[in-house]
């Protein structure tokens, strides 16, 4: 065989493509971009052997390939199935797709808890933006749903099994990211749940990527939990020298004025950890949870959000904060009728650090 | 110079007519009108004596919803503050303790809640965006004030009254307007 790179060409939506060998329809699709790739909730690009649970990447295969053109008799998992020369694709113009689609959202959200207005994914979370382009308003849905007791993995990770969908990347990241897995699916079918069977044992060092890795809310970030919205709080990316192994040191912080609430792993446009010399940007939990002080990290800029996120409302959309105007045009007169809004207001207090919480705030902390 | 409009009108520069000249008969023309006034149906009201009726979509001061034991509806999503044009309203998120669920309905909540009211431009778009049933626009003013601090309303200006503890004052909060049908 030569050794020149064989290409074979993919229709997708109507869009033809050239991919190599071995892609499947997903990545092909990801490399066309925009609405034809079709939506991933299981599967991880850069966690080995995920996908094919979650059966919203559907697709239909109008032509199997250029040699055998017959279609494919049943609608298969884009994220599993691999191209082949010729191979005509339908996601978005295929009537079934939309239709299974949309039915997939239902199963997913039958025993979902809709508690967005708690949750503390909300307007980042991959389920509310699949609900909202493919679910319907309403639920069809009419008996009690699946209930968990909450659980604590670890001392900084929450899990809230109710909110699960049992898409498997969290333990994908215990398998090939942290050395050792002490979580996992217990029970099966309705049953299933996430849990550890020595409650609170994880205690790896890369064990906070599951919470990114979660498409949902079901594990969430305890040193951020309830503080405050993530549309609220400022992106920007930052990195320090972080001396762990493994650990990429490069992070977005989530700021709210200078304190730092949350520290997560970059994104790349499909909602995954960006890679960073051909490998993926894991941060270790030193950066996640410990290193909540501006000064500590070096601030790169604001991270790009697509127009489309809520996260990018109502922001100024560079890091300089404007320049008090005032004392300039009164020519250095102090002006004497501004009112300080901290004397009068009790949000936002200047005196209340909230990063420096390492729990959930309560009551008490704002009444001090 | 051309007209931007087809309506100009050029001044009257004629010398006055001898009935214009003549000044009593202009007057005793505009006195008539004045007293004609007397005999019809007065527009105005007497006002806090009495008071007109608001319309049924009346937006004003907004309260913070109880549920009927009279826990706190609202649980801090934020979806009022984002939905809200003016940038009004501000909030800090608690979590309920154990032994708080008879203050609270959800596991988290406003522990801070702020409306400055002299950013609202009652809209109404807060009271759409809540998922909760938690704020409301209701038929009343704000008051005036002679400082501004006093217009950065908090959760003890904006909460209703309890329905168990404070049961007139809480149907007086409820107001006459017909009720919604309920979303859930």
């Amino acid at each position: 065989m030569a050794d020149e790179i064989k290409t074979i060409k993919v229709t997708i939506d109507n869009i033809t493509i050239d991919v190599a060998p071995g892609t499947t329809i997903l990545h092909a699709a990801r490399e066309i971009g925009g609405d034809v790739t079709p939506p991933a909730m299981c599967y991880y690009s850069k966690l080995e052997g995920s996908g094919g649970k979650c059966r919203t990447c559907l697709v239909e295969v109008a032509a199997g390939s250029a040699a055998d053109p017959r279609p494919m008799p049943k609608l298969v998992a884009s994220c599993r199935t691999n191209v082949m020369d010729g191979m005509v694709v339908k996601n978005i113009t295929s009537e079934k797709v939309t239709d299974a689609r949309n039915g997939v959202v239902e199963f997913l959200l039958l025993n979902h808890p809709l508690d967005c207005p708690i949750c503390d994914q909300a307007g980042e979370c991959h389920l509310q933006d699949l609900g909202y382009d493919h679910g319907k308003e309403g639920t069809r849905y009419q008996f009690a749903r699946r209930t968990f007791k909450k659980e604590d993995i670890g001392p900084y990770i929450q899990l809230h099994m109710t909110r699960c969908i049992l898409c498997y990347r969290c333990t994908y990241v215990a398998d090939q990211i942290t050395n050792k897995r002490v979580h996992g699916i217990v029970d099966r079918g309705d049953h299933a749940a996430i849990s550890t069977y020595i409650s609170k044992a994880i205690e790896n060092d890369f064990s906070g990527n599951m919470i990114d890795v979660c498409p949902v809310g079901a594990l969430t970030d305890k040193t951020f939990r309830f503080k405050n919205r993530v549309w609220f709080t400022k992106p920007v990316d930052a990195h320090r020298n972080c001396e762990t192994p493994g650990c990429c040191g490069k992070a977005t912080l989530w700021l709210r004025g200078d304190e730092v609430f949350r520290v997560t792993a970059r994104k790349d446009q499909w909602g995954e950890v960006q890679n960073f010399d051909g490998k993926p940007g894991w941060i270790c939990n030193t950066c996640r949870f410990e290193t909540k002080e501006t000064v500590k990290w070096t601030i790169e800029g604001l991270t790009t959000i697509s127009r489309h996120s809520v996260i990018g409302a109502n922001k100024y959309k560079t890091l300089e904060t404007p320049n008090e105007t005032i004392k300039k045009v009164m020519h250095g007169v102090e002006p004497k009728l501004l009112m300080d809004i901290h004397s009068v207001s009790g949000v936002n207090n200047p005196t209340i650090h909230l990063s420096e919480i390492d729990r959930p705030a309560n009551g008490k902390d704002f009444n001090k | 110079m051309q007209a931007l409009t087809n309506r100009v009108k050029e001044v009257d520069r004629k010398p006055m007519s001898l009935m214009e000249r003549m000044y009593l008969p202009g007057i005793i023309k505009g006195m008539m009108i004045t007293f004609s006034h007397i005999f019809k149906k007065k527009p105005t009201i007497n006002y806090p004596e009495q008071k007109r009726p608001f319309s049924p979509v009346f937006r004003g001061l907004q309260i913070l919803n109880r549920d009927q034991e009279g826990r706190e509806n609202c649980t801090a999503c934020g979806l009022c503050a984002v939905a809200c044009p003016a940038e009004a309203i501000t909030m800090e998120a608690a979590e309920r303790q154990a032994g708080e669920e008879h203050l609270y309905r959800e596991e988290k909540y406003a522990a801070k809640y702020e409306i400055n009211m002299l950013r609202c431009i009652f809209c109404g778009l807060c009271e759409e965006a809540c998922p909760k049933d938690a704020i409301y626009l209701s038929e009343t003013f704000t008051p005036a004030d002679y400082q501004r601090k006093q217009f950065i309303y908090d959760k003890n200006d904006l909460l209703i009254p309890h329905p168990k503890e404070n049961p007139e004052a809480y149907s007086q909060a409820l107001g006459n307007r017909p009720k919604k049908e309920s979303v859930n």
